[in-house]
């Protein structure tokens, strides 16, 4: 393998793949998609890779892992693994349509692109453009400004594939939909994945978003998710994070919320190596709603960063955004939430919250709230602590005959409880509480199988995923 | 004896709070320590518990035969000492139900017995939540959270009556209690006394005693128990105040 000198030559080497399969790339999209392509390739040439002279990335150093060399898959491969067997597990009581992504491609047993029966539409990016490409059309790449961010420039030069979901107005999808993004593959690997969502009037859905490796070999997720959630329309999003100590991921989410609409986003990060999380809420009609959730686990030389920005446009909009953190050994973590009050968002309720524990002296926290106000009648608020395990309640606990180790657990699963009792969906938050605390314990490690994965038969959770339904 | 402490010393911070204090418990009785404030009430009751930060630079705790100064706080409870707190600690997230049977059966494995199941502890909740009156709901929210004065109190009991200490060191329990949450505190102690424990009582008031009948009745003053005698000596203080006591001791020293 060959090993690159510096993140530039990875920037070189991805430009000249561009050029050279330039045929492949444009091979599936449609004109905006194709015009889109073109101007976020120029962006990324210009801007490269994030480092750590930007603001926004002080404290989140790439270098290292920039500094290996990643294969791109740009041409779906056949790939040799047993896709059922990758796909064995479930949650019980969970029943969900699901939609996957293995090493960045959508897999699927019998149709690439499915309409449910409430006229729902879920599928591959790639297909729904050939079939859809007016829908498509309409809603791609307008959420962020490509020249903002190298990553997102780069995820639109070069991804050509991820999850397309259309609620049609006034359809509440029923069961919840489940977009898996798996990772398995014997080599260094670079993945970037486009999610399309589209949320029509008065429509709802629970969207449950999992990253996941299968074994511990070196990648890189880039993934960026657009989802425009219309007039009173309700999105449910959870994020659930569980990758190898060689993973990265930098994963992006754009919210566009109309007017009366609700979204309820969660980020769950159990494991990975580099995790960065970036959320983008637009507030773009009145008596907009977003609760921002967050909650992180992390140890050893883990490293989470999770940016938040909320964009309040208009006026009588809603936002709260609560990160809870637990950080061990010498484990570092990020948050940098802008909440921005524009001239004209009067009434603006925004408050955020950002809580975090560290467990050891070398683990690091860098939190960083700010508000950004225009308006002058505005409820807003913004809080931070880092702090350590209380020891009163050590000792109350140990005086009733629990031990440290066990006392420990509990109190750091208390912490993150705050978050994971606001998973409405129930069978997902009895999952998610079970994996938190088997987290807490050191039992969890990277799921073999998928992030849903149960490794204990015994239990009453069972894993087994019909693939007659992806 | 079940409990022999002697000669304790016990410095906070280099200040030497506990100075030469003696005491012995046997199996079925009830000890009442009463005292001014500020006269380490709740420091020997720390240290009888195992609290960090207590330094014992002389002396020694007899529990069962054995010195349990180098025992951490959980094996000292699960060797049947129970604290009850003056201000029990609020833990938002953790349910009294999950939180007590987590207690429950640390104790068990300590024995090396099998954990209760979910249905054996539910039932066996359900039993000492009649023997201590408290209110159902309590055990559905999170430990302490959001609990009045009283309910924490009352709490504190209830979770003596689900782990059945051998030994009960009651800290001030009786403080901030309304006559009829008073009532259920003192109620619960009288309901588990038998001849295979024992009660150390420590409050600053005599009335708790009206309810609790105690054996014995210690004064502790300046980090030591400067008199000990039967009921009739928490009435005399009841009636008299401390002051009587200072001044003995002052003449004394």
């Amino acid at each position: 393998m060959d090993t690159v000198a510096d993140n530039i030559s990875l920037k070189e080497k991805f430009e000249k793949q561009f050029e050279e399969h330039k045929k492949d790339l444009f091979s599936r999209d449609t004109k905006t998609v194709a015009e889109y392509r073109t101007k976020g390739f120029e962006s990324f040439r210009q801007m490269g890779f994030p480092h750590k002279r930007m603001e926004n990335w002080r404290n989140t150093d790439l270098s290292k892992v920039l500094d290996m060399d990643y294969n791109q898959n740009l041409i779906p491969a056949q790939e040799e693994v047993d896709v059922q067997d990758l796909f064995e597990c479930k949650v019980h009581d969970f029943d969900t349509e699901i939609s996957s992504l293995l090493n960045g491609w959508y897999v699927y047993s019998d149709a690439p692109l499915r309409k449910l029966p409430d006229g729902t539409i879920l599928g591959s990016l790639a297909k729904a453009m050939e079939e859809y490409p007016e829908l498509v059309d309409r809603y791609y790449g307008k959420a962020f400004k490509l020249e903002q961010n190298g990553f997102t420039a780069m995820n639109t030069a070069f991804a050509q594939d991820g999850v397309f979901i259309y609620v049609p107005d006034n359809v509440k999808v029923a069961k919840p939909i489940q977009m898996i993004n798996i990772i398995n593959k014997n080599e260094n690997i670079f993945i970037q994945n486009r999610n399309l969502v589209i949320l029509g009037r008065n429509a709802e859905l629970s969207l449950v978003h999992c990253d996941d490796s299968i074994n511990h070999h070196v990648s890189f997720t880039n993934s960026l998710t657009e989802a425009i959630v219309k007039e009173n329309a309700k999105l449910d999003h959870y994020k659930l994070q569980n990758l190898n100590n060689n993973s990265t991921l930098i994963n992006s989410s754009f919210f566009d919320l109309e007017k009366d609409s609700r979204l309820t986003t969660n980020a769950i990060s159990l494991n990975g190596g580099l995790i960065r999380n970036n959320i983008h809420v637009s507030l773009n009609g009145e008596n907009g709603a977003a609760d921002i959730f967050g909650v992180f686990l992390m140890d050893r030389d883990q490293h989470v960063d999770n940016q938040v920005f909320v964009d309040h446009k208009v006026p009588n909009c809603y936002s709260n955004e609560l990160f809870k953190g637990i950080l061990d050994d010498q484990a570092s973590g990020v948050f940098n939430g802008h909440i921005m009050v524009r001239r004209d968002a009067q009434k603006t309720n925004a408050y955020q919250n950002n809580k975090n524990l560290l467990l050891t002296d070398d683990a690091k926290m860098h939190t960083k709230p700010f508000l950004e106000i225009y308006a002058d009648d505005v409820k807003c608020s913004h809080g931070a602590t880092v702090g350590q395990l209380d020891d009163d309640a050590m000792f109350y606990l140990k005086a009733r005959g629990i031990n440290a180790d066990k006392a420990r657990v509990l109190l750091m699963y208390a912490f993150a409880a705050e978050v994971i009792q606001k998973i409405t969906i129930e069978p997902l938050r009895i999952r998610i509480d079970d994996m938190v605390k088997r987290r807490l314990r050191g039992e969890l490690s990277v799921c073999e199988k998928c992030v849903l994965h149960c490794s204990e038969p015994e239990k009453e959770i069972q894993f087994d995923i019909d693939l007659s339904k992806i | 004896m079940l409990l022999n402490i002697k000669n304790l010393h016990i410095e906070i911070e280099g200040k030497e709070i506990i100075k030469g204090l003696n005491l012995g418990i046997n199996k079925g009785e009830i000890h009442a320590i009463m005292g001014p404030n500020g006269t380490g009430k709740s420091t020997l009751a720390y240290a009888i518990a195992g609290r960090e930060g207590y330094e014992i630079t002389k002396g020694e705790i007899i529990y069962k035969g054995e010195n349990i100064l180098d025992w951490e706080p959980d094996k000292r409870a699960n060797e049947g000492i129970f604290m009850g707190f003056q201000y029990p600690v609020e833990i938002p997230g953790v349910s009294m139900t999950n939180f007590m049977r987590t207690a429950l059966n640390a104790k068990r494995e300590y024995r090396n017995e099998e954990p209760l199941t979910g249905k054996e502890f539910l039932a066996k909740m359900e039993e000492k939540k009649k023997l201590v009156e408290i209110h159902s709901k309590l055990t559905s929210r999170s430990v302490n959270e959001g609990f009045s004065g009283g309910e924490k109190k009352k709490n504190e009991i209830f979770q003596m009556a689900l782990l059945e200490p051998t030994l009960a060191v009651l800290d001030e329990t009786d403080s901030g209690l309304d006559i009829d949450a008073l009532k259920i505190v003192a109620n619960g102690v009288n309901m588990m006394k038998n001849e295979n424990n024992a009660f150390l009582i420590i409050t600053h008031y005599q009335r708790l005693l009206n309810y609790i009948v105690p054996d014995f009745v210690h004064v502790l003053y300046d980090g030591k128990i400067v008199k000990s005698g039967g009921k009739k000596l928490a009435e005399q203080l009841e009636e008299h105040g401390y002051e009587w006591i200072k001044e003995e001791f002052e003449r004394v020293s």
